[in-house]
């Protein structure tokens, strides 16, 4: 086989952009997949796969809460579980799919097996039926992003204690769901089965939800999510978990209080740790971090030459947008090209309802930095088209420098906050002010307004609040 | 109105000034805008007669063959646009005669895209935006950096609660960092000129393998000759007979005896310039600019010196044509005019060689045995070692020496 300039160890948003890019830039490029379809995680079963189940629950939730405040009279409305599942897997199948051919209309070889680094510039390929390919290459990305992290006393049995894999794919809705962990990925799955009728309860380590998000608005939506009936157990340290007559009891301490929770099934998402063993890597040399994170340096360059790595298999958010910019990143600059991501301005969401979205510095940090900055507020209940979408809950936050007015962070809940956070984030990208948002133009009535409200609220001219 | 193509290592400027406005009715032959390049600024002119339509901004860097203005025949107002080519939006005759009847806008428009709030903040405080330098993204300016503008100036911080009408006018604002006010550091922008001639030191020591070599020379021949016919030249040529004469044609010599210095590379290729255009360095208050003496073997004394005068005098007076400037084969840089005693110079590409003049200097030397004082200067050829040989290198400075100590060696015709 000809030697490839390029060869991409994992298919998930990082590896796979990173391979389109690299032969829109004339690359010879391979990318090696492990598993039967292309997408990883994210496609398969994570980011898509979730949102897809989000959506069919929050309609779920519409018919039967949120129809009759609008005049419109469902009867009784109830879940077809499965055809829900065939949707999302079709969602699924349709994306994986478009991503094969994405491979092919840019060139791109793919590879079916599991690659292993033997040297520098060497990689094999072992097929799912044992048959091994060695292939060579000029550069070597690692793109293999990240698992479930298992607790040592809650060993993942598929069953009962289950990885987020699993939550999305139960056939019928637990009676009682435990989760194991308050972060996006439990407050998402928690909230799929909350709708679809299980009784679910939160453990959470930490005093607060979503931490990472800025504390204020996290606040509000653990108090949303209480009010769609979620139960939350704050500062709850998980001691142990044992499965008997096929319930699940979770042990627990709380402010030296002993609780124990009985479940059908247990979600534990107490986060994701890179999938950075077994690739040969450490054979050839490649220095990790203490977390088992392949070390790089601003150009994604491992300390072997030639071998680079990005998404969650480095440091930083494990998000499948910010692997996705370090990949086109770092292929051109494979290419020769000054690939660049700027992690000031990378935003994060939670999909819940209402969703939470935040990009920059969260105020809490700002104040734990001692950083001098203003806070422009604007809340969802005075906008108008929150209003007649009956969608009220939420707010928007602006941190901006007390000096130069640069928009330092961006915090959003409502239902759409997913979809508002880009204009903030296009703003921060371009070092921009809480006045330059302020003084564009925004459509009416929509809930953008409310941005543009929040925008000015820095500068104490917001016009349908009182400004404090 | 595009921009001229001025010649073969010139591929960009800027339009560093408009003299005339968009919209202004303008005559041929009167001068658009200065176009300032690495080498010179110059003057372009109109074309033809008609309304002036700008496409660029001042301070805009703009390429051989752009667009930057259209001129509307005023006589016809329905004629041809001429850029199609360049893909510039047609200017149709309907819109022409349209454009002309609406008045004038009260501030001309910029080209440069602000963001509101720095928009807001030029036009309260005044500011022109060309000299504000940003720190956003691709150089954008932010509206701190409008915010530093103002607060370096002493002008209170304006927000618009607050705003009234800026009562002084200011005068240009160079930006400088924050950490300008005291005055001990002062950060300002370089100018188009001073970039491009950094660019092209750096690309010269980055392409070339540049290696100096030395020698000395004994002036006192030259400087007797030089007395002697002295008084009979200036009354013949109503010039003074100066040294620069004696080094081009020395090095005239020296290159005929060492061809390959004056070669240059050209990819893969060695291209042997069989004629002697010679490169002056002049020092003006812009920066150095090299005026390219013409078949230097071909000219008498009282030519090259008449050449090399007439350069000077443009050189300072900013009127240097961008043709006067290029192709030059060979340099001379005279560093001895400012008291230099010694240096290295730098190859002006795509040249291979580099005579360095330096200051005269009496010292003691030993001549025949004995130590005798004469007037002594240091001589220093830079050259591409990928290209010359050292042997060739020195050898061309012993015959530059030669012919200094032994001037009538040189074809003295005066």
């Amino acid at each position: 086989m000809d030697k490839f300039d390029v060869v991409i160890i994992g298919s998930g948003p990082g590896g796979y952009v990173a391979a389109i890019r690299a032969g829109q830039l004339g690359l010879k490029t391979a990318i090696i997949e492990k598993d039967k379809e292309l997408g990883g995680t994210c496609l398969n079963i994570g980011c898509i796969p979730s949102k897809a189940l989000l959506t069919s629950s929050d309609h779920f939730s519409f018919a039967k809460t949120e129809a009759a405040k609008h005049g419109i009279v469902i009867e009784n409305p109830r879940v077809d579980l499965p055809t829900m599942q065939k949707r999302k897997d079709k969602v699924v199948k349709t994306l994986t799919g478009g991503v094969r051919q994405l491979m092919k209309t840019n060139k791109v070889m793919v590879l079916e097996g599991m690659g292993t680094i033997t040297a520098p510039g060497k990689v094999s390929v072992k097929s799912s039926g044992g048959e091994t390919q060695e292939i060579e290459s000029k550069n070597i990305v690692i793109a293999t992003g990240s698992v479930p992290i298992e607790l040592p006393f809650a060993k993942f049995d598929g069953q009962r204690i289950v990885s987020s894999t699993e939550a999305l794919c139960f056939t019928e809705a637990p009676k009682k769901f435990l989760v194991i962990g308050a972060g996006a990925i439990g407050l998402e799955l928690g909230s799929v089965w909350n709708r679809l009728g299980s009784e679910v309860t939160m453990l959470e380590f930490l005093p607060r939800i979503a931490v990472g998000f800025d504390l204020e608005l996290s606040n509000l939506l653990q108090r949303a999510l209480t009010a769609q009936g979620i139960k939350f157990h704050l500062e709850t340290k998980v001691t142990g978990v044992k499965v008997e007559n096929g319930h699940v009891i979770a042990s627990a301490e709380k402010a030296n209080e002993k609780l124990t929770f009985e479940a059908d099934k247990v979600l534990v998402s107490v986060g994701r740790k890179p999938f950075s063993e077994g690739l040969g890597a450490e054979k050839v040399g490649v220095e990790f971090d203490e977390r088992k994170r392949i070390k790089v340096d601003k150009h994604f360059r491992t300390n072997v030459e030639g071998i680079y790595a990005i998404g969650d298999v480095i440091a930083g958010p494990m998000l499948a947008h910010k692997a996705e910019d370090e990949g086109i990143a770092c292929v051109e600059i494979i290419a020769g090209k000054s690939g660049h991501v700027n992690y000031d301005a990378i935003p994060g969401i939670i999909y819940t309802n209402p969703e939470l979205a935040g990009v920059g510095i969260t105020e809490d940090q700002a104040k734990e930095k001692g950083m001098e900055v203003r806070i422009g507020k604007f809340p969802f209940r005075a906008n108008g088209r929150a209003l007649a979408n009956e969608d009220v809950e939420g707010l928007v936050k602006f941190i901006a420098d007390a000096k130069t007015d640069k928009i330092l962070g961006a915090h959003i809940l409502q239902h759409a906050a997913s979809e508002l956070i880009a204009e903030p984030t296009s703003v921060i990208e371009f070092g921009g002010s809480s006045e330059d948002l302020g003084r564009t133009t925004h459509s009416h009535p929509t809930l953008s307004e409310a941005v543009k409200e929040a925008a000015m609220a820095v500068e104490k001219r917001a016009l349908h609040i009182v400004n404090r | 109105m595009k921009i001229p193509a001025v010649g073969e290592s010139i591929s960009s400027g800027v339009v560093s000034v408009w003299h005339k406005k968009s919209g202004e009715q303008v005559k041929k032959g009167e001068p658009l805008f200065t176009l300032e390049t690495d080498k010179v600024s110059t003057e372009i002119v109109a074309e033809t007669d008609g309304v002036l339509r700008t496409k660029a901004a001042e301070g805009q860097e703009v390429k051989i063959g752009e667009v930057v203005a259209e001129i509307e025949e005023s006589s016809a107002a329905g004629a041809a646009p001429t850029n199609k080519e360049k893909g510039a939006p047609e200017q149709t005759s309907v819109a022409a005669v349209a454009d002309r009847g609406r008045p004038e806008s009260p501030t001309p428009p910029t080209d440069i895209a602000l963001s509101p709030a720095v928009r807001r903040i030029v036009d309260e405080e005044k500011l022109d935006p060309a000299k504000i330098s940003g720190t956003g993204k691709g150089g954008r300016i932010t509206k701190g950096d409008a915010l530093a503008v103002t607060q370096n100036r002493g002008a209170p911080e304006r927000t618009d609660t607050e705003a009234s009408p800026a009562t002084e006018v200011a005068g240009p604002v160079e930006s400088l960092a924050p950490a300008a006010q005291d005055g001990r550091v002062v950060r300002k922008k370089m100018s188009p000129l001073r970039r491009k001639i950094a660019q092209q030191l750096v690309m010269a020591q980055h392409t070339a393998a540049i290696l100096t070599t030395f020698n000395e020379c004994d002036m006192s021949e030259v400087q007797a000759l030089r007395a002697h016919a002295q008084e009979q030249f200036t009354k013949k040529n109503g010039l003074k007979l100066g040294f620069m004469s004696f080094f081009v044609k020395a090095t005239v010599a020296a290159l005929k005896a060492v061809p390959p210095i004056n070669g240059r590379i050209e990819g893969d290729y060695f291209i042997q310039n069989n004629f002697y255009d010679i490169g002056v360095a002049v020092g003006t208050e812009r920066g150095l600019v090299v005026p390219v003496v013409r078949d230097a073997d071909k000219k008498s004394f009282a030519e090259l010196e008449r050449d090399i005068a007439d350069y000077a005098k443009k050189a300072r007076e900013g009127k240097l044509k961008i043709e006067e400037l290029q192709g030059g084969s060979f340099t001379i840089s005279n560093g001895g005019v400012y008291g230099s005693l010694l240096s290295t110079p730098i190859l002006n590409p795509p040249q291979s060689g580099i005579l360095g003049m330096h200051k005269i200097m009496e010292r003691p030397i030993a001549v025949n045995g004995a130590v005798v004082v004469r007037p002594m200067m240091y001589l220093a050829l830079s050259y591409d070692h990928r290209i010359i040989d050292g042997k060739e290198a020195v050898t061309f400075l012993i015959k530059v020496k030669e012919g200094i100590e032994n001037p009538k060696t040189l074809p003295i015709d005066f």
